[in-house]
């Protein structure tokens, strides 16, 4: 049986616990909600881009712990990239957390702390958890302040 | 031997007499017996849609295999045959609401779809700008979004009777509420995110001593009540078939005759009618003129089967078995001191809904899931009693009549595994 320590790993209970980059910074100048209707997660990503740069990141919100998690972990990893690199972790996390076997294999090491969500993989409802966090980013990067949503 | 024709066999004795044996009706359930993740299913979310007797499965089974055709068409063999199961299913409903007459039984899609002819049928003809609609925070939004699109054509208005801290209806409050321009009040039976029985003999007294009319949603309440709708003296009484062990797709609308017959038709089409021309066409009488179109014929029939099979169990002693379940459940869960009941009312149906600190409902329904047990997380459609309680998602585990208090402990034990992965 798949264990449930895949899915619930220290790191990610201890984002969720302690989210990293809660807040909302004073400088941001773009901003995206996203709610995830089926189980009640909603959250609010703040960005300060500059120069095709994400300078500032930071989110406001509540969800279950794997929403959380990723919410915090992702503040960390796009934090100074530029839009198109930050576009391109996306699609490798995405790929993480939804395939048996994740595109560019060879690079997940850029994932870094991110493939503690491989697990995710094995819970096929709980991937919009994962992923909320990163479509709302991409949201706000596309300077959308309209609702962004899983459904 | 099933536990039906056991109970039917004995009946000489009365089925209220004889004991329930759970673990006898278990085996009326086929899903049950199967393993999810290399544990034994346990199924706590018969709030949601209850499993299938075999009964049901196999009267469905027989009308498709043996003995099917459209109904109130043919004049050949099959055809009555088939019509003549479906109208029974019609009176085997009306006897379980105890309902004056069969014609006062409309078949439905589901308690959805009765709500949705109510307010489109009756409210659109007889309400009018300004006229009020007494609904409760409790509501499941199959009975508030229908009165919101009302709004919106009618320009009626909506008032909400609140509720206590136990998610109990308070009666003064709703009281208050009721005034000239009154002219429904729509309300549930039971609470499907708390449980709560709902005083109807109460709320429906106020309502009439005023000449209010009153749509009571029973979904909650038909699998766990005996109800009596003439002795309610209920306006409109819905529910679904298939909360109700029944097949889905296929519920009821109960209305009083003169009620039925004073409204227009919901939908238009074949069954509907009497006679069509291009100048007129002059409708049927009711029930009829509220079933446009070829109905859920096999449901209605499956649905008949579960009413005969809840009948022969016996409303009252399948009653007794899930408030003694309720009462175990309900003693195990309080003691985990991290978790908060929600919905504590002094009457209930087996429904416990509930929240536990720091861990989100949906993360508590994945480590339950690997555990078989099958629970609801979320806001079970009923955001406007989700947000009294400042929860904006819970965990409920509801009983149907095949739990047993064993299965409530196998919940608690999961529960301790939530808790020990949470740390």
């Amino acid at each position: 049986m798949f264990d449930l320590r895949e899915l619930y790993q220290e790191v990610i209970l201890d984002h969720s616990k302690s989210p990293r980059n809660y807040g909302r910074p004073a400088n941001a100048n773009c901003q995206a909600h996203g709610d995830n209707p089926l189980c009640g997660d909603r959250l609010t990503v703040y960005l300060n881009v500059q120069d095709g740069v994400v300078k500032e990141i930071a989110f406001e919100g509540s969800g279950c712990a794997i929403s959380m998690a990723s919410a915090s972990l992702m503040t960390e990893a796009v934090r100074g990239k530029t839009e198109v690199e930050a576009r391109g972790l996306f699609k490798r996390f995405h790929s993480l957390v939804t395939e048996a076997e994740p595109a560019d294999a060879d690079d997940t090491g850029a994932l870094d702390k991110l493939t503690v969500f491989a697990g995710v993989r094995e819970f096929p409802i709980r991937v919009k958890c994962a992923t909320l966090p990163w479509h709302t980013f991409t949201g706000a990067l596309d300077r959308r302040v309209d609702m962004i949503s899983t459904e | 031997m099933s536990a039906t024709a056991d109970v039917l066999r004995s009946s000489r004795n009365g089925p209220e007499t004889a004991a329930f044996d759970v673990w006898r009706v278990r085996e009326d359930f086929p899903i049950l017996k199967q393993k999810i993740y290399d544990r034994p299913l346990v199924f706590l979310d018969s709030a949601a849609s209850a499993q299938k007797p075999r009964v049901v499965i196999e009267a469905i089974r027989y009308r498709y295999a043996a003995e099917y055709a459209n109904i109130h068409r043919g004049v050949y063999y099959l055809s009555q045959r088939t019509t003549q199961a479906f109208e029974d299913a019609r009176t085997k409903v009306q006897r379980f609401l105890n309902a004056r007459e069969a014609r006062e039984i409309v078949f439905v899609r589901g308690a959805t779809e009765a709500i949705n002819l109510v307010a489109q049928s009756y409210g659109r003809t007889f309400f009018g700008e300004g006229d009020e609609i007494v609904l409760s925070t409790m509501e499941h939004h199959s009975n508030i979004v229908p009165w919101q699109m009302l709004r919106e054509q009618k320009g009626v208005v909506l008032r909400v009777a609140p509720i206590n801290d136990a998610g109990e209806l308070l009666l003064e409050e709703y009281e208050k509420l009721l005034g000239p321009k009154t002219k429904l009040v729509a309300i549930t039976h039971c609470s499907n995110a708390l449980g709560t029985i709902t005083p109807l003999p109460e709320v429906i007294r106020l309502a009439h001593d005023r000449g209010i009319r009153v749509l009571v949603d029973g979904c909650q309440a038909v699998p766990h009540l005996k109800v009596d709708v003439q002795e309610l003296d209920c306006d409109f009484y819905v529910f679904s078939g298939h909360k109700l062990y029944g097949p889905s797709g296929i519920g009821v609308l109960y209305g009083k005759a003169e009620l039925l017959e004073a409204m227009p038709p919901y939908q238009g089409g074949g069954e509907m009618i009497i006679s069509v021309t291009f100048e007129k066409t002059e409708y049927n009488a009711i029930p009829y003129k509220f079933e446009a179109g070829t109905p859920h014929i096999t449901g209605a029939i499956g649905l008949g089967t579960a009413i005969d099979y809840v009948t022969a169990l016996g409303t009252e002693r399948i009653a007794a078995h899930e408030q003694a379940v309720l009462a175990h459940a309900t003693e195990r869960l309080k003691e985990i001191n991290s978790l908060r009941l929600i919905g504590t009312a002094e009457h209930k149906v087996s429904i416990l809904s509930f929240t536990i600190n720091d861990v989100h409902p949906h993360d508590v329904g994945t480590i339950l899931d690997r555990e078989g047990i099958a629970v609801r997380a979320g806001h079970h459609c009923a955001q406007p009693v989700m947000e009294r309680f400042g929860a904006p998602a819970t965990v409920r585990a509801s009983f149907g009549l095949y739990n047993t208090t064993e299965e409530a402990d196998v919940l608690v034990t999961g529960i301790r595994k939530v808790l020990e992965i949470f740390g």
